[in-house]
């Protein structure tokens, strides 16, 4: 393995074995998803044609919340020690850092998600096996642990971090948030990958815009 | 705790010219009100100086600075015979750093913490490494223990031992004795003599004048955002050194 992807597994496992040890992050994800489902299931009544107009919105909620929480998480455990300093001290580069803990949320709430999405179409009666719908999931999750990771390096710093990551992470991630849910509309409408036209397409250009500008902010972003 | 063995932490390879440390004109503010300013220093190899000062006067700022973990505002810094503006990763490979935080993460083991590094720094062995650096430090009893359930002063002692996991030629410590008790101190002590013994080179602030100039070939103080070296170009040898430096330290001077 090369000097850039080494210290990405290195800190990919590390966060992994924590969070094997803890379970205080994937917990709180699926409690904090569950209810979520669970209080739009008792909302509303799930008729075939509200399952297309307003579940995606509702799977997105959810999983943009879970995901705030995950990215909350993401630098805290860092900061907490000394960890991040830990991390600059040591001869990896800082894109490293960046794209190590991205993998890490990425995986994390891919896991929150793949428990989650089962649950939501059984209470809301539709079918998640659907290509379509599993990689605007797998494009958008790349999109908030890209988003999410910059902005958790950014308000980790700050005394008001719970507050200032939503507030920052929010109105970044809207094209990823638009794209997600329309395409998930348009698979839950039975389209197939082919007939969802640009949405899918603009969701991997957002992922790739944001990859590439995210990684470079955090670099600077980490630096005193 | 074991006495140290021989050799397993300060075996990186001894520079053999140069100086280990050359610091000149160093500035550093926080917004308008300046910490450090035209501060020079040198640290040889195989020297241990021990740095002194008041709280606030920047002894944890130059040691960030000289670490890479912040940067200058102006001067010329070498570590280890690179520059520090343009070679911030090689320095890296080449300093171990003690500081207030330890730098561990409390819910893996102690050999995990030290694996993960030895890793991060790219090690041959890691887990051999950090097995020879847990026996240094007397704590290869509590290798599987989640660093949550040590003491202050055994997490002090496993930060140590990261500092140490990859063989840096300096070590930079911020108060190493802070949290250890008398027996910890003798082992940091004992490892501290055996590094420099191996021509390689040690910074390190306390407030413990005592054990500062105990330990140290050559003492500097902080004052007024410069380091003073009351016994310059001279070994620690005697009280009149201690006097200087007590004198130093009086907020009057």
């Amino acid at each position: 393995m090369n000097e850039f992807l080494r210290p990405i597994g290195v800190l990919l496992w590390k966060d992994i074995l924590i969070e094997l040890r803890s379970r205080d992050l994937v917990v709180s994800l699926l409690v904090f998803g569950l209810v979520v489902v669970v209080v739009f299931n008792f909302a509303l009544n799930a008729t075939p044609e509200l399952v297309t107009e307003v579940t995606p919105g509702i799977l997105w909620v959810a999983f943009a919340f879970a995901g705030v929480l995950a990215m909350n998480r993401a630098f805290v455990r860092e900061k907490e020690e000394g960890g991040l300093d830990g991390l600059l001290l040591s001869p990896i580069s800082r894109d490293s850092i960046f794209f190590g803990k991205a993998a890490a949320s990425f995986i994390f709430m891919l896991l929150v998600e793949a428990v989650l999405l089962p649950i939501f179409a059984g209470l809301l009666n539709f079918s998640p096996a659907s290509f379509t719908l599993i990689l605007t999931i797998v494009l958008a999750t790349l999109g908030f642990s890209v988003v999410g990771t910059l902005f958790s390096a950014i308000s980790v710093q700050t005394r008001s971090r719970e507050i200032l990551l939503p507030v920052l992470f929010f109105p970044v991630i809207l094209p990823v948030l638009v794209g997600a849910v329309e395409s998930t509309k348009q698979a839950l409408g039975g389209d197939t990958v082919v007939g969802l036209g640009h949405w899918l397409p603009l969701l991997g250009a957002f992922d790739a815009l944001f990859l590439v500008i995210c990684h470079w902010i955090f670099s600077i972003v980490v630096e005193e | 705790m074991v006495a140290p063995s021989s050799n397993l932490g300060a075996s990186a390879p001894a520079p053999t010219s140069g100086e280990a440390i050359v610091v000149r004109g160093l500035e550093k503010s926080f917004g308008e009100w300046p910490v450090l300013w035209n501060l020079d220093l040198t640290v040889g190899w195989g020297e241990l100086v021990a740095l002194f000062g008041a709280n606030g006067v920047g002894k944890t700022t130059l040691l960030r600075i000289l670490s890479t973990q912040a940067k200058p505002d102006a001067g010329s810094i070498q570590v280890a015979g690179f520059g520090l503006s343009k070679n911030a990763q090689t320095i890296r490979r080449r300093v171990g750093v003690v500081a207030h935080q330890t730098f561990l993460y409390e819910d893996l083991s102690c050999r995990e913490n030290l694996v993960h590094y030895g890793r991060l720094y790219g090690l041959e062995d890691p887990r051999n490494r950090a097995e020879e650096a847990l026996l240094q430090l007397g704590l290869s009893n509590r290798a599987d223990s989640r660093v949550r359930t040590l003491s202050n002063g055994m997490q002090k002692r496993l930060s140590i031992a990261r500092a140490i996991l990859h063989r840096p030629q300096i070590l930079i410590l911020d108060e190493p004795e802070a949290g250890l008790d008398r027996e910890s101190i003798a082992v940091l002590r004992s490892l501290l003599e055996e590094w420099t013994d191996a021509g390689l080179s040690v910074i390190m602030t306390t407030h413990d004048l005592d054990l500062g100039l105990s330990w140290a070939r050559r003492a500097a103080v902080l004052s007024g955002g410069r380091i003073r070296f009351p016994a310059a170009d001279e070994y620690m040898d005697g009280a009149q050194v201690r006097e200087l430096v007590a004198s130093a330290l009086e907020p009057s001077r």
